[in-house]
């Protein structure tokens, strides 16, 4: 059983973004960039279901070739072989759908695993867009997932509590933060993980169009809270509460 | 332009994320409401009463008992044939169908909008909500998806709309629905909460979550959260989180206690109206969005505040 793993590289989750001051965006210049934390969690589950079946794994990203270094890493967690779609420019959700669908067709995976969004766009989208693509089952927000031999179930993370549902392969999946507690990769396969195979395309090679829908107008910065107070004791912040007619 | 609204019910009563988003709909132009579902007539005829809504479709069909997107994405799809907008809210079912919508339609999503600047640019948050964006589309078919704290609600009353069945699109049978699980809570809902109170990883375990930050939040007849932390360590369920990957709030209220104020929580709440944080360390990020701060033992201060209130 194969499963493809989309991962994207983006700036570390525990970086504070810097909105550039003439308003084109978010500064990228010399930040830490890493794999997006949902994408590990998506890798890591794959590698899980290597006991349930799983015999291929092959990880995917879409972006600039740097995002080598982002298919490395799932590598040396234990992915087997990588494909880098090369794009300078960015590329939309529907895009990467759409590169992916092409993918899929080529590699013909039992599922595919991704992450539920990723940090830095927050879309949220491509997991239900690729489904869409391909006419297949999503499943959305995975906090369990049960592997069979023609079918997925798998518990999702929805308001108010849990849902489960039970896919026909091949299908896709997004992941939820509590599915998995995602590896370090050790040193020796990180050194591994440098000869696994590791192919470059670009989106013309697949005939997808990527061209962007969306135009970002500005980027700013959220509007700035005014400086709080501190109260000295409890008293101090039940008067308060009181005042604003929190509390009688 | 037509816009159709994805209703978000429980089968019996439409969902107050609802009314946040034919608000944001409103701003484009005629309001049309899509109700699928089995045996929700009673929720149609409640949607109908919805001030500033048109027609009302009402699919009911066992094939949309589980909103499962396999079978509602192409329902949308089909209506959106005379529709030039669908909203949803950024619930989890929003969140769910709405992207596959936008595949099978050939159009990009728009996720979380906090704006409709005009009929074709919205601002949404990107970075946690450390950035906002104003993104303009150049797709003749608009899929969007509405964060609910960002509009103000329309008057559940006073609308006049006519309700109309539609056909059913039929089961795709690609998924089946299993069961669910869903939280019992007596009190106020997250994402509509007027208060929350909300706590972190200083409660140090579940049963000095529940018998501090409860007492509190039900003296105050306020929803209760948690910080990622609080529901990693297994104090509270996790459709109680508060975050960039929980739920985004924005009560009149945030009262964080034992939350340090990590960017991701804070991009589930920052938008409160007033913030209180309660924490015994001075420096927490949390005090640099607190509108009032409280540096002091929360094993202390929170129960002599539930008692002096």
């Amino acid at each position: 059983m194969k499963v493809v793993v989309p991962v994207k590289r983006v700036l570390d989750y525990n970086v504070k973004p810097r909105v550039k001051a003439d308003g084109t965006g978010v500064d990228l210049a010399n930040v830490k960039m890493s794999m997006n934390p949902f994408d590990e969690i998506a890798v890591e589950e794959a590698i899980r279901l290597k006991d349930k079946g799983v015999t291929e794994i092959v990880v995917v990203s879409i972006g600039e070739a740097k995002a080598q270094e982002t298919l490395r890493t799932a590598l040396a967690m234990g992915a087997d072989r990588a494909i880098l779609v090369v794009s300078d420019d960015k590329v939309e959700p529907l895009g990467v759908a759409k590169l992916l669908a092409k993918i899929v067709e080529e590699e013909k995976p039992d599922l595919v695993i991704l992450g539920k969004q990723a940090i830095d766009d927050d879309n949220n989208q491509t997991g239900q867009m690729l489904a869409g693509l391909l006419g297949v089952g999503q499943a959305t927000f995975a906090s369990k997932v049960e592997l069979a031999s023609d079918s997925v179930t798998v518990t999702r993370e929805v308001d108010g509590g849990s849902e489960t549902e039970t896919l026909k392969l091949p299908a896709v999946i997004t992941t939820d933060l509590r599915l998995n507690e995602p590896r370090y990769a050790s040193l020796p396969n990180i050194m591994k993980a440098k000869s696994k195979p590791l192919v470059q395309k670009t989106p013309a090679d697949y005939g997808v169009d990527v061209a962007p829908r969306l135009t970002t107008l500005k980027v700013v910065e959220p509007a700035k809270r005014s400086a709080g107070v501190k109260v000295a004791d409890v008293d101090e912040l039940v008067a308060k509460l009181k005042a604003m007619g929190v509390a009688k | 332009m037509k816009t159709l609204v994805w209703v978000e019910h429980d089968g019996k009563a439409v969902k107050d994320a609802t009314l946040a988003v034919v608000t944001a709909a409103s701003k484009l132009g005629e309001v049309h409401l899509l109700v699928a579902g089995q045996g929700v007539d009673g929720v149609a005829a409640e949607a109908a009463k919805i001030a500033g809504v048109g027609k009302v479709h009402v699919a009911d069909d066992a094939a949309y008992a589980h909103v499962l997107a396999e079978n509602v994405a192409p329902l949308v799809v089909e209506l959106m044939g005379h529709h030039d907008a669908v909203l949803f809210p950024a619930t989890s079912n929003g969140k769910n169908i709405a992207p596959r919508v936008a595949a099978l339609l050939d159009v990009m999503q728009i996720s979380d909008i906090l704006s409709v600047e005009s009929a074709d640019t919205f601002t949404r948050p990107i970075y946690a909500g450390n950035a906002i964006a104003t993104v303009q589309t150049s797709d003749k078919k608009l899929v969007v998806t509405v964060r609910g704290t960002a509009f103000e609600k329309a008057s559940p009353e006073g609308g006049s709309g006519s309700v109309e069945a539609v056909a059913s699109t039929g089961d795709k049978d690609l998924s089946t629905f299993a069961g669910a699980e869903i939280a019992k809570s007596e009190r106020p809902e997250l994402t509509s909460a007027k208060i929350i109170v909300s706590g972190g990883r200083a409660l140090q375990n579940s049963e000095n979550f529940h018998s501090i930050i409860e007492p509190l939040a039900d003296k105050l007849g306020a929803g209760v959260g948690a910080s990622r932390a609080a529901v990693d360590a297994g104090y509270v369920p996790n459709d109680y989180q508060v975050g960039q990957t929980g739920k985004i709030v924005a009560p009149e209220v945030y009262i964080a206690i034992g939350i340090s104020g990590a960017i991701q929580h804070l991009a589930g709440m920052k938008d409160s109206k007033t913030i209180i944080a309660i924490n015994k360390d001075e420096d927490a990020p949390i005090f640099q969005v607190a509108d009032i701060g409280l540096v002091g033992d929360l094993f202390k201060i929170v129960p002599e505040l539930t008692e002096k209130l």
